[in-house]
């Protein structure tokens, strides 16, 4: 089940989701816990198990969840784990956890229910683009069909109860992967950094906190989740985000205008290196990828390009891979592979132009 | 540096630091490669600096005697694991609940989504069985008028139960 759904491209490989200049992919997440049940990280192991056949169930049952891939941990294999991490569909933490956890994944992608996480239900919804509404909209769908499945854990002073106090309330977590290359090449990120922390959110890389922001990724989102409606940390969000958005565009047309031969050096050999190298780790292979989804954005590649540059961010990385090869590959036989792949991947791809007939 | 700053959590050298900034208050926290592990500095979903601050404030702290009857979870366990036991800890450790919200939060009052129709099925299930007892106190102490009336609510709760929709809160 796992197999052919890893098969088929996902929400962020799907080559008709690929728009949005910025913002490469909104997710929103809701902590959900059942009533008089212990909490995943403190339940006997028959617990654990109990809970998961109840929630397996009542998710399967679900509208949005028929006929998506519903499996335990223990049936998915080391790569597969990896990969599901890559194509962000279960958390690092769900791939390690004991016996009596599991998953569903809906056949597009965009919905993921993680069982026994850190509680008993995390719900995602996951698309390309800038889309918290609609993001939204999906999940709140999914919760409702289960709340009339499921009886949740949940206070009316203080919301749904979730293992760790810093997910209390609304449970949810709204995130946003950003593109900032301009940013990072003009080292404005750390004042961007600080300035959206100010407003009580976070910044981490493209796999959450501790992982490096290779290929200019970060992802942005709400700090706290008590004292405040889901609408209203959505707005806030948004709000903080379109300020970003802005503060990269500017830091795009600043860079054009102050030193366009420095960065179109760089999107230039970054072209060259894909289309060359026989060795190329996953950092590095993001960085280059930054750089030219960068070059789309300016023009200087054609528009519809965007989405090969979004497969190839998972693709590159290390469990996809593994996967691609027909046997297991250490981690230089990897970069080569991955080299190779990227290799025939531009022999085809466009040549860049670098005379700008629009600046965006 | 002369001095190198300690852990805040076991008071080992520290090498992670770091500095987050909620509704205007810098916090720093410092913590050994370990701790930083161990509390999920590296790890995506399971990290908070929120949490990490409490407990290193907690940190050297009087053994606290509160524990969750239902599960058995200890203030001990979760000063050491920045999690609850399950729901009802909420009750049970209320009164260190309180100030570490007021940290970690915009707000210390839910605000948002409520689950209408749980709360309307679980209050339907609690008036079904306070019922349920009413009425076998009524058939053993003999008084079959009530134990009829308690037998007609029953049915009546019952059947607003099985209508989709109509669950009465
Ligand atoms: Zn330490
Ligand atoms: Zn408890």
């Amino acid at each position: 089940m796992i197999s052919s759904l890893l098969a088929t491209p996902s929400e962020l490989t799907d080559t008709a989701s690929s728009k949005c200049a910025i913002v490469l992919m909104t997710r929103i997440r809701l902590a959900r816990n059942l009533a008089g049940q212990s909490f995943p990280g403190w339940a006997r192991a028959a617990q654990r198990l109990a809970v998961l056949e109840t929630c397996r169930a009542a998710v399967a049952a679900t509208t949005p969840m028929k006929r998506a891939a519903n499996v335990t941990v223990e049936e998915l294999s080391d790569l597969n784990k990896q990969m599901l991490v890559e194509r962000h569909l279960i958390s690092r933490e769900l791939s390690g956890s004991a016996a009596g956890s599991g998953v569903v994944i809906n056949k597009d992608q965009t919905l993921s229910v993680m069982i026994n996480e850190e509680d008993h239900l995390r719900i995602q919804v996951l698309r390309a683009g800038f889309q918290l509404k609609k993001s939204w909209a999906a999940i709140n769908e999914l919760d409702g069909e289960l709340e009339d499945r499921l009886d949740y854990a949940f206070s009316p002073t203080l919301g749904y109860l979730t293992a760790c106090p810093t997910n209390l309330g609304t449970g949810m977590r709204a995130s946003a992967m950003m593109h900032l290359p301009a940013l990072v090449i003009s080292n404005h990120m750390e004042k961007v950094v600080r300035a959206v922390n100010q407003l009580g959110m976070v910044v981490r890389g493209l796999f959450g906190e501790g992982s490096d922001a290779s290929g200019s990724i970060f992802q942005i989102s709400n700090q706290t989740t008590l004292g405040e409606s889901e609408e209203a940390i959505l707005r806030c969000l948004g709000n903080v985000l379109q300020t970003i958005i802005e503060h990269e565009m500017n830091a795009r047309a600043r860079l054009l205008e102050t030193d366009a031969g420095k960065l179109f050096d760089k999107i230039g050999r970054a072209y060259g290196i894909l289309q060359n190298s026989h060795l190329l780790s996953s950092g590095e292979a993001m960085n280059l990828l930054s750089l030219l989804r960068l070059g789309i954005d300016l023009g200087v590649f054609p528009d519809d390009t965007r989405a090969v540059i979004d497969r190839l961010f998972i693709e590159t990385q290390p469990g996809h891979i593994r996967h691609s090869a027909p046997h297991d590959l250490d981690a230089a036989a990897r970069d080569l592979l991955r080299a190779e792949r990227l290799r025939t991947e531009f022999a085809a791809f466009s040549r860049p132009n670098f005379i700008l007939s629009g600046r965006n | 540096m002369a001095s190198p700053l300690k852990c805040d959590l076991c008071s080992k050298p520290a090498t992670v630091h770091l500095t987050q900034i909620v509704d205007n208050k810098v916090h720093k926290v410092d913590l050994c490669e370990a701790c930083a592990q161990a509390k999920g500095v590296t790890d995506p979903s399971g990290f908070s600096l929120a949490d990490l601050l409490h407990k290193a404030s907690l940190n050297p702290e009087p053994a606290g005697g509160m524990r969750c009857e239902q599960c058995g979870f200890t203030q001990g366990d979760f000063k050491k694991q920045g999690r609850f036991g399950c729901p009802q800890c909420y009750e049970a450790f209320r009164a260190i609940l309180d100030p570490m919200l007021e940290n970690m939060h915009k707000g210390t009052v839910h605000a948002g989504k409520v689950p209408q129709k749980a709360l309307a099925r679980k209050s339907l299930h609690d008036r079904l069985t306070a019922l349920e007892t009413n009425l076998d106190e009524a058939i053993k102490s003999e008084r079959y008028e009530d134990a009829a009336r308690y037998r007609d609510e029953i049915h009546q709760v019952k059947q607003v139960a099985e209508e989709p929709g109509k669950a009465a809160p």
